[in-house]
C-alpha cells in the first residue's frame, strides 16, 4: 500500500468521483462526526430508557407511597432513603421512578408534537408549492400571520382555547406553532425546483403532475425538513415545559413528563430547588441530543460542504 | 427607499386590520370569558347577566367589533377586566410596553456584546478546541428551557451577587417622564434611580439573551466563515493591511448582513421570552400582562397588547431591511 492509501480508501476515492448521492455522501460524514455519534447515543440511550420505564421503574409513578413523610407545614418532603435514591415528591411519590416513567411521555410529546406539526407543514407546503399562484399566495399569507406572533404566544393562545388541558392540548399547541416554518421551508424548496432540469424533463415526457410533484419535487425538497424536525424534537419538549410552567400544562400528572415535573414545582423551587433540577437537566440533556443530531445533519447535507 | 418604506407601512395597515378581526373574534371563543373570571363559578345568573351587559358582551359579535374600531380611532382601547381592572388598556400599554422594550433592548445587547465576539473568534479558530467548545456551550444554551434558567439566577445568582430579583425599581422617589425607568433617571438628573433600575435589569437580560445569543452566535460564526474563504479578504491580505483593518472592513462588515437580519427575526422570540422571564422575575411588562391577562380574559388588554407586538415585529424588520442600506453599499444604489 504505496503512499499509505488503502485499497478501501482508493475504492471510495473512485466512487465520490464517479459520483455519489447527496444522502450517501452525508451519510459518510455523519458516521465519522463525534458530535453527531454523542446525539445519537443520548437519544438511543433515551428512546431505550422510554420505552422501557415501565419495567426498570421500581416504583408506580402514582403511588403515594411515602406520603407520610410528607409533612405540608412545614414543607417537608421525603428524604432521599434505601429503595428511594432520590426520595419522594410533594405528593410522597417515588421520584426516582416519576423521572424515569416522565421519559416516556416526554417522547410522546416531542414526536406527537413533531409528527402533527410535520403533516400540516407538509400539506400547506406542498399545496403553496406545487399549486402556486392564488394558492400560495393565501397559504403563504396565514403562514406570515403565523409566523408575526412570538411563538410561545400563539401556543399559548392555541392550548388557552380548550377548556380542558390535557397532554393532547399540550401537543396540539406546541405542533400548530410549527405548522407554518415547515410550510415555509418546503414551499422554499418545492418552488427551487419547479424550474429544474429533472421536473422539466418529467413534464417532456408527458409524466402526471400528481406524480411529479409526489415522486420527484417532495422526495427531493426533504432534506431542510428532515433536519427541522430533528430540532423541532428538542424545541417541543422545552415549549410543552414552558406551556406547563404559564399554568396550561396538563393538570393530571399520575403518568409524569418532564415538563410537567419542572413546570409543576415552580412555587417550590426554592425550598426544594432538587425536584426542578432533575427534570431540568433531562430535558436539557435530551433537547442537547436532538440538536446535536439536528445540527450536524444540517451541516452533512449542505451541499457546500460536500468534499 | 421612501416608496418602499411608504409600501411596507401601507402593508402593516393591512396585516393589522386583518389581525385585529381574528383575534376579536377567537378570544371570545376562548371558553371562560371575562364574566366568570370577575365574578367566579358561584355567581348568581343575575349578577352574571348584568356584568356581560356592562362590558356590552350581551351584543352580536361584529357590532362590538365595529364599536371597538369606532372607540379605537380616537384612542379608547377599553378598559382592562383583569390585569389590572378599570385601568384603561392604552395606560397599561404605555405603562408596561417601555419595561419590555428596555428587557429586550439590554437582552440583544448582551447578546449581540457576546455572540458576535464570540462568534468571530470561533470562525478564525475552526475546528480547534475553542470552535467546538463554544459551539456545543451555545447549543446547551438553546436546550436549557429559559425560565429554569430564570430561576437559577434568581436563587443563586442574585444572592451570590447582592442584585434584586424582583420588579423594575425598588421602592425609591423616582420621577417618570417616559416609563423608561433608565432613561427616566438620566433625563431628570436621578442617576440613583437609573442604576437602580439597571441592577434590576441586569438578571432578566442575561436570562432573556440566552435564546438570542446561541443564534446570533452562530450566525456570526457561519458568516464569517463564508467570509474568509472569499477572495477579496486573502488580496487584503496579500496587499498587506493591518489584521485589524481586514477585520473591521472586510470580514466583519461583510458578515453582519445576515447577522442583522437575524437580530430582526428574534425580535418575536424575545417577547416569548419575556412571558417567561418576566413571570419569574415579576418584572412588570408586556409579558406578564399577556399571562395575567389570558388568565383573567381580559379581552381589551390582550388584544392591544398583541397588536402592538406584532406592529413592533413588523417595524423592527422594516428597520432592519432598510438598515442594510446602511451596511452594504451595493444595495443602497438599488
Amino acid at each position: 500500500m504505496a503512499l499509505g492509501v488503502t485499497k478501501k480508501e482508493k475504492i471510495d476515492g473512485l466512487a465520490e468521483s464517479a459520483g455519489v448521492s447527496l444522502a450517501a455522501s452525508a451519510w459518510k460524514r455523519l458516521r465519522r462526526s463525534p458530535v453527531f455519534l454523542i446525539g445519537a447515543v443520548i437519544i438511543g440511550i433515551f428512546v431505550v430508557l422510554s420505552l422501557l420505564s415501565p419495567w426498570l421503574a421500581p416504583h408506580n409513578p402514582s403511588d403515594p407511597m411515602l406520603i407520610g413523610q410528607v409533612v405540608k407545614a412545614r414543607n417537608e418532603i421525603p428524604p432521599p432513603q434505601p429503595g428511594h435514591p432520590l426520595g419522594g415528591d410533594l405528593q410522597g411519590r417515588d421520584f426516582f421512578s416519576r423521572l424515569l416513567v416522565g421519559s416516556q411521555q416526554t417522547l410522546v410529546v416531542g414526536v406527537g408534537a413533531t409528527l402533527i406539526g410535520l403533516t400540516g407543514g407538509l400539506i400547506l407546503g406542498t399545496l403553496a408549492g406545487a399549486i402556486g399562484g392564488w394558492v400560495d399566495s393565501v397559504v403563504m399569507r396565514i403562514v406570515d400571520v403565523m409566523l408575526s406572533l412570538p411563538s410561545l404566544l400563539l401556543a399559548f393562545s392555541i392550548a388557552a382555547m380548550f377548556a380542558k388541558p390535557s397532554q393532547f392540548t399540550v401537543i396540539l399547541a406546541v405542533a400548530i406553532v410549527q405548522i407554518p416554518v415547515f410550510a415555509r421551508l418546503l414551499r422554499g424548496s418545492m418552488l427551487a425546483q419547479r424550474h429544474s432540469d429533472h421536473v422539466l424533463a418529467a413534464t417532456a415526457l408527458g409524466v402526471k403532475r400528481g406524480s411529479i410533484v409526489f415522486r420527484h419535487m417532495l422526495p427531493n425538497s426533504l432534506s431542510p425538513v428532515i433536519v427541522q424536525s430533528t430540532l423541532v424534537l428538542a424545541t417541543a419538549i422545552i415549549e410543552a415545559a414552558a406551556l406547563s410552567f404559564l399554568g396550561l400544562g396538563n393538570p393530571d400528572d399520575r403518568i409524569p413528563e418532564w415538563g410537567q415535573m419542572l413546570g409543576d414545582v415552580q412555587n417550590v423551587f426554592d425550598t426544594h430547588p432538587q425536584l426542578a433540577a432533575w427534570p431540568a437537566v433531562c430535558i436539557i440533556i435530551v433537547a442537547l441530543g436532538f440538536t446535536l443530531m439536528g445540527e450536524t445533519l444540517r451541516e452533512a447535507l449542505d451541499p457546500k460542504n460536500r468534499r | 427607499m421612501l416608496r418602499y418604506t411608504i409600501r411596507r407601512l401601507v402593508q402593516l395597515v393591512g396585516v393589522v386590520l386583518v389581525l385585529s378581526m381574528l383575534l376579536f373574534a377567537w378570544l371570545r371563543l376562548l371558553p371562560g370569558g371575562p364574566v366568570s373570571a370577575l365574578l367566579g363559578e358561584r355567581a348568581t345568573p343575575e349578577s352574571r347577566e348584568a356584568l356581560t351587559k356592562q362590558l356590552g358582551l350581551d351584543q352580536p359579535i361584529f357590532v362590538q367589533y365595529f364599536k371597538f374600531l369606532g372607540r379605537a380611532a380616537t384612542g379608547d382601547f377599553g378598559v382592562s377586566t383583569g390585569v389590572q381592572p378599570g385601568d384603561s388598556a392604552l395606560d397599561i400599554f404605555l405603562q408596561r410596553f417601555p419595561a419590555t422594550i428596555e428587557l429586550s433592548f439590554f437582552a440583544i445587547l448582551i447578546a449581540v456584546a457576546v455572540g458576535v465576539p464570540l462568534g468571530y473568534l470561533a470562525a478564525k479558530r475552526r475546528g480547534g478546541w475553542f470552535d467546538n467548545l463554544s459551539v456545543v456551550g451555545s447549543l446547551i444554551g438553546v436546550a436549557v428551557p429559559v425560565f429554569f434558567l430564570a430561576y437559577l439566577l434568581k436563587d443563586v445568582a442574585s444572592s451570590a451577587l447582592g442584585l434584586p430579583s424582583q420588579g423594575r425599581q425598588d421602592a425609591i422617589d423616582a420621577t417618570r417622564v417616559t416609563g423608561f425607568f433608565t432613561l427616566d433617571g438620566v433625563i431628570t438628573g436621578e442617576w440613583d434611580a437609573t442604576f437602580n433600575a439597571l441592577q434590576h435589569l441586569i438578571l432578566p437580560a442575561i436570562a432573556l439573551a440566552t435564546i438570542p445569543f446561541a443564534v446570533i452566535f452562530r450566525i456570526t460564526r457561519a458568516a464569517v466563515l463564508d467570509v474568509l474563504d472569499e477572495d477579496f479578504v486573502r488580496t487584503a491580505e496579500s496587499k498587506g493591511l493591518t489584521a485589524p483593518v481586514i477585520r473591521r472592513r472586510h470580514v466583519l462588515r461583510n458578515a453582519m448582513l445576515p447577522v442583522v437580519t437575524t437580530i430582526g427575526l428574534q425580535t418575536g422570540a424575545l417577547l416569548s421570552g419575556a412571558v417567561l422571564t418576566e413571570k419569574v422575575f415579576s418584572f412588570a411588562g408586556v409579558g406578564q400582562a399577556l399571562a395575567i391577562g389570558f388568565e383573567r380574559r381580559d379581552y381589551p388588554v390582550l388584544l392591544l397588547l398583541i397588536i402592538m407586538a406584532t406592529i413592533v415585529y413588523v417595524v423592527v424588520n422594516l428597520l432592519v431591511d432598510l438598515s442594510y442600506a446602511l451596511i452594504d453599499p451595493r444595495i443602497r444604489t438599488r
